[in-house]
């Protein structure tokens, strides 16, 4: 064989590889969706959706996911968007990327140590019982960051043309910032925020000492509640039949919930993020 | 001072919500140091280098040893697999694919990271757990089980699964962030390269991964922090092991790594002193994940300001 075949040869092979990496990793992805779906489809009834578990439902699950996800979004989604406000508007100075380094670091915090920082805080010091408030604290703590960095990104897309004409009609800038600027980025905006409350929605590990589980219905802000994350756990480690059967329904309804807005965002954002 | 008006009120407030990050770290920081204060205290250094976990009232011992070690060893295995699978996807992306793949492809290797760790424990733990057993790990506990890190009776729960596990959720990270690497990368090089007749591979190997490695060692470091961060996974898949039998001897025996210690373990402490056993491991965990994520920043930020075609000096 001579060099250049030889040479050519190596491309091919390496060309093979690097396709074969792609299909290597896609596997999983499919295989997931596969079993989720053909596993927890017969599960679905309006039954399985709305009863307590006694009557062979996750709807404490899904309401407790729902309501974590609103109280998160309550106490995250105003400090996360201001921070990254400021970043944007205010932020070109050491006390800016002094916080843009901690964000980026808190971004990759092991979610479990959130969930015992919740714990130590909420559950043993303010309220004094495993409480939502404590699964939300935690899942705030992972929502902020998030959004403090999208709405930034977002922000300094809004060209400086706009600010500048709004600023030249004698607005102020806060004014400014809020009803022009703002506005202008709202479509980053709610595209960021949305695929960070999709990776909270999924977050398990910070509730397991927060929220605890329950198999009742919301019953108040200093009991314990349960999720559909924590659903699914619980009911993989069960040797009934019934109830792994179980969480593989919950995990179709996670997984709709998740991929849905993922892809949701996906769909909407296209061409616009397009660099 | 500054008079007080609208837009001083405004950036002033913006300022203090946004030290809200600062807040978190601190807050974070605080409660494990003094959640943990307990066991430090009662067996200062040996907490760290004991391999004992016995909560028994009068003998308690407690020591964190094997569950960093189980951390290491299963993030290696990660790293091990994951790298040279993301830096294939990376490559094909920005270098091979044709046009109308690249984005479809993108978007199916970022939806893995949209998947949520406890559907990946789910999967792992009724499907992928026996795909692992009868292919891999019963052949080669039949041909090498002589060897040392291959002996034990493979069971499909163990430190091998794990790893194996936390290889496919480190990929998108490492694969979205080495493909923003290996596209910053100027095209006058490649250009260069070619017009002395290099072929892709070797445009690829010499100068390419060359002139973005500091990039791709950051996005590397990622990936790592990620994997010892991980928890839902891990812990249905690596069989709970406690102890000394904890400490990772062979891939195919059970294992424990710090976040899947607290997962499983936390809600069944009994003392204050074991609790606070489990804040101790889990202060550890944040040092850990601190240093990994400082070295990353550190090596993801110099490389991406030569992003945007300038490129530093």
């Amino acid at each position: 064989m001579t060099n250049y075949s030889l040479r050519k040869f190596k491309n091919q092979l390496f060309f093979i590889l690097c396709a074969a990496c792609v299909i290597i990793a896609i596997i999983p992805l499919l295989s997931i969706l596969y079993e989720v779906v053909s596993r927890g489809a017969p599960q679905l009834s309006i039954n399985f959706l709305t009863q307590k578990d006694a009557d062979g439902g996750i709807g404490p699950a899904i309401q407790g996911t729902l309501i974590l996800i609103g109280l998160t979004s309550i106490i995250g989604i105003p400090v996360g968007v201001l921070s990254g406000v400021y970043l944007a508007e205010f932020g070109n100075n050491k006390y800016a990327a002094s916080i843009r380094t901690v964000n980026d670091v808190l971004t990759e915090f092991p979610s479990i140590v959130v969930g015992i920082t919740a714990f130590g805080v909420v559950v043993l010091g303010i309220i004094g019982s495993y409480s939502p408030l404590a699964g939300a604290v935690a899942l705030s703590f992972i929502l902020i960051p998030v959004v403090a960095r999208t709405t930034e990104e977002s922000l300094k897309l809004v060209p400086n043309s706009v600010r500048e004409a709004s600023l030249a009609l004698g607005v102020h800038k806060w004014r400014t910032t809020l009803s022009v600027v703002l506005p202008a980025a709202k479509g980053g905006l709610v595209t960021g925020t949305l695929l960070a409350i999709a990776r909270i929605a999924g977050e398990t590990a910070p509730l397991i000492m927060t929220i605890l589980g329950n198999s009742y219905f919301f019953q108040g802000f200093s009991s314990p509640m349960d999720a559909l994350p924590l659903r699914i756990w619980r009911d993989s480690l069960q040797p009934y039949a019934n109830l792994q059967a179980q969480g593989w329904g919950a995990a179709l309804v996670l997984i709709l919930i998740v991929l849905s807005l993922n892809i949701a965002v996906r769909v909407a954002s296209r061409g616009r993020l397009r660099r | 001072m500054k008079k007080l008006t609208g837009d001083n009120l405004f950036r002033i407030l913006a300022a203090s919500i946004a030290a809200s990050a600062v807040f978190i770290l601190i807050v974070t920081a605080y409660t494990l140091t003094t959640g943990s204060s307990l066991v430090l205290q009662r067996f200062g250094t040996n907490f760290l280098f004991g391999s004992n976990w016995n909560p028994v009232e009068g003998r308690e011992a407690f020591g964190a040893l094997p569950y960093v070690l189980g951390t290491l060893v299963t993030s290696g295995i990660a790293l091990l697999i994951g790298v040279p699978l993301s830096l294939g996807i990376a490559i094909f992306l920005v270098e091979m694919a044709p046009k109308f793949l690249r984005v479809p492809i993108g978007y199916l290797v970022e939806l893995l990271a949209a998947v949520p760790s406890v559907i990946y424990g789910l999967w792992g733990l009724f499907v992928f757990r026996y795909w692992i057993l009868d292919y891999v790990e019963i052949p080669l506990s039949n041909y090498l089980g002589w060897i040392p890190i291959f002996s034990g009776t493979p069971f499909g729960l163990d430190i091998f699964t794990a790893g194996i596990i936390l290889a496919i959720m480190i990929i998108p990270t490492v694969a979205s962030i080495s493909k923003e690497v290996i596209g910053a990368v100027p095209n006058s090089i490649r250009e260069g390269a070619y017009s002395i007749g290099a072929t892709k591979w070797e445009v690829i190997r010499h100068w390419v991964l060359s002139y973005g490695r500091s990039g791709i060692f950051g996005a590397v470091i990622l990936g790592l922090g990620r994997a010892v961060g991980e928890t839902m996974a891990v812990s249905m898949l690596i069989g709970n092991a406690t102890g000394p039998a904890a400490i990772p001897t062979s891939l195919f025996r059970p294992s424990q790594t710090m976040a899947s210690l607290i997962a499983n373990g936390f809600l069944e402490a009994t003392g204050p002193l074991e609790k606070s056993a489990y804040f101790g491991v889990g202060l550890i965990l944040l040092l850990v994940s601190l240093l990994i994520n400082a070295a990353a920043q550190v090596m993801v930020t110099r490389v991406l300001k030569v992003k945007g075609g300038a490129v530093e000096q």
